[in-house]
């Protein structure tokens, strides 16, 4: 079981749910975020003055999934996120030790 | 050099100061009609109260859009002002209340820049109260039309369509509805407020646009999420206060005509309101915020046309009647798929029209109506606006630029064309 963190582009969110849509991964959790890496964000405008953003608004997506679907999630997130510009985003996979559905109590893979 | 430009300023100076003081003295010389000091402070209140509108119909569309074109959505309306009150300075009053030619545009060399407006009246009232009063009505038109092209144009473009469609749409209608030597005004065309010049023009022009311009990226499934409710909650109340300047200003006077007026708009704005609250509770059991504010709207374009001549029953029919068509006119709208997003058309081009027509058959008795004259003025209004909005479209579509390409919808017009957000809260610092 893994847990697939991808930071996007904010206006690529409809674009990327709809393609986990079309790969069958449907249980998603979206949150927004701010930050910064080489990225430097739109400028502001404040009365005549250009203003650089410090932090740079994203949209983080998490994904468990079984191991199995990991390789298909990666591939549909990727092909709707990409701009080939510089603030597309990274994914992040880490190991799930435990999760468990609340309403059943089902625990494991079939949690997911 | 510094001494040269300011003897030429100091000169200048000296050339208008004597100027102003020859021409104070023609003015002094000949003294202004007198004026009816209870219908000027009316008018100048109202006058007011329709600006108020601005801000309010800002907040309401603005309110609607998604987070992302919230700022770009309220310039679409506040730029009206910028534009349209300029032209009317220029030469849009004059083209307006000018001489009449052949009761299709009018023209008077006097009126460009106002020059001769100074001192006259109109009626008993000040011409510049009525100058003002009139620019605000223009501005506020093309500003409801920005409905129907939300979250998806160039601000260049709409302000480019601003201009033309004034030109083109706005002042040749008030002048044939409003102007006394008007064609439609002399048929007998009944319109107190601008049911024809402003809200069936509005929306015949949106619907014509939504159609041209196409549905927005990931419509409807993407789109509809307003921003925040509580805004066009809001929106909608200023809209109310602004509209009894609005329809009650128009009797150009305070008096039994005004207090009529003003008592129709309340009633008809909130019959409007209850029967939408109703029509959602018997089809959801949840009744709105957004269909209250959609009642009361609903209710204030039909009254538009009609608060002059029909009574409080009349008012409450017609509030009630325009709920039910413009719901069903929205719910048409989903099926036959055009995209006029914030419902220009649905509830100001629908709710209006029923009222030019109702008003007919709600009109009190003695009042001078005729259904034959409101059809034709319905069909001009209509023949107007679509045809000039079609021509105006190319015309904006291939010289400036109208639709917003892909990536700069889906960015927002917020960061892309304005350089702005519109609300700082949502950073994390």
């Amino acid at each position: 079981m893994k847990l697939i963190t991808a930071i996007i582009q904010t206006d690529k969110l409809d674009e990327v749910r709809e393609a986990l849509m079309k790969a069958e991964i449907t249980r998603i959790t979206v949150s927004r975020c701010a930050g910064h890496g080489q990225d430097q964000g739109d400028v502001s405008l404040y009365r005549g003055h250009e203003v650089k953003p410090n932090l740079i608004p994203k949209t983080r997506i998490d994904i468990a999934v079984n191991d199995a679907f990991v390789d298909a999630t990666l591939q549909a997130i990727v092909d709707a996120a990409h701009t080939g510009k510089i603030g597309d985003g990274k994914i992040i996979v880490t190991p799930i030790e435990q999760i468990l559905r609340i309403r059943t109590g089902e625990t494991g893979g079939d949690a997911i | 050099m510094k001494l040269k430009r300011n003897t030429f300023g100091w000169a200048m100076f000296g050339l208008l100061a004597f100027a102003g003081l020859a021409g104070a003295q023609d003015a002094a010389a000949a003294a202004p009609p007198p004026i009816d000091t209870g219908d000027t402070a009316w008018m100048l209140i109202a006058t007011g109260l329709v600006l108020l509108m601005l801000p309010g119909l800002a907040m309401f569309y603005g309110g609607l859009a998604r987070t992302k074109n919230v700022v770009g959505t309220m310039m679409h309306t506040f730029v009206c002002m910028a534009i349209v009150g300029v032209l009317w300075v220029i030469f849009g009053y004059g083209l307006f209340w000018g001489d009449s030619i052949g009761g299709f545009i009018g023209w008077n060399p006097d009126f460009l820049f106002l020059k001769g407006v100074d001192g006259t009246n109109e009626g008993d009232i000040p011409a510049f109260a009525f100058v003002a009063f009139q620019c605000m009505f223009a501005i506020i038109t093309p500003a409801l039309i920005s409905g129907a092209c939300a979250e998806r144009v160039y601000f260049r473009g709409w302000c480019l369509f601003v201009v033309l469609w004034t030109v083109l749409v706005y002042i040749p209608l008030a002048h044939w509805i409003w102007n006394g030597d008007g064609w439609l005004f002399n048929l007998g065309v009944v319109d107190l407020a601008g049911g024809l010049v402003i809200h069936v023009s509005a929306g015949i022009s949106a619907l014509v646009l939504a159609i041209l311009l196409g549905k927005r990226i990931g419509h409807p499934q993407n789109t509809v999420f307003p921003n925040n409710l509580v805004m066009t909650l809001i929106g909608a109340g200023l809209l109310w206060m602004g509209w009894f300047g609005f329809n009650a200003g128009s009797t150009l006077g305070a008096g039994h005509g005004a207090a009529r007026v003003l008592a129709n708009t309340l009633f008809s704005a909130c019959a409007g309101a209850l029967v939408w609250l109703i029509i959602e509770g018997i089809l959801f059991k949840k009744a709105s915020g957004l269909g209250f504010a959609s009642g009361v709207l609903a209710g204030l374009v039909v009254i538009t046309p009609a608060a002059a001549v029909v009574g409080p029953f009349g008012a409450l029919c017609l509030g009630a009647l325009s709920s039910v068509a413009c719901y069903i006119a929205l719910q048409a709208k989903d099926k036959l798929g055009y995209d006029d997003s914030l419902d220009c058309f649905g509830i100001h081009g629908i709710g209006s029209g029923l009222g030019v027509i109702l008003l007919v058959f709600f009109a009190l008795p003695g009042e001078e109506v005729s259904l034959k004259a409101q059809l034709i003025g319905m069909g001009a209004t209509i023949a107007l606006a679509g045809i000039m909005t079609v021509i105006i479209y190319y015309i904006v579509t291939f010289t400036v630029g109208f639709r917003l390409p892909a990536d700069k919808e889906k960015a927002g017009m917020d960061s892309t064309l304005h350089g702005e957000q519109g609300y700082g809260f949502l950073n994390l610092n």
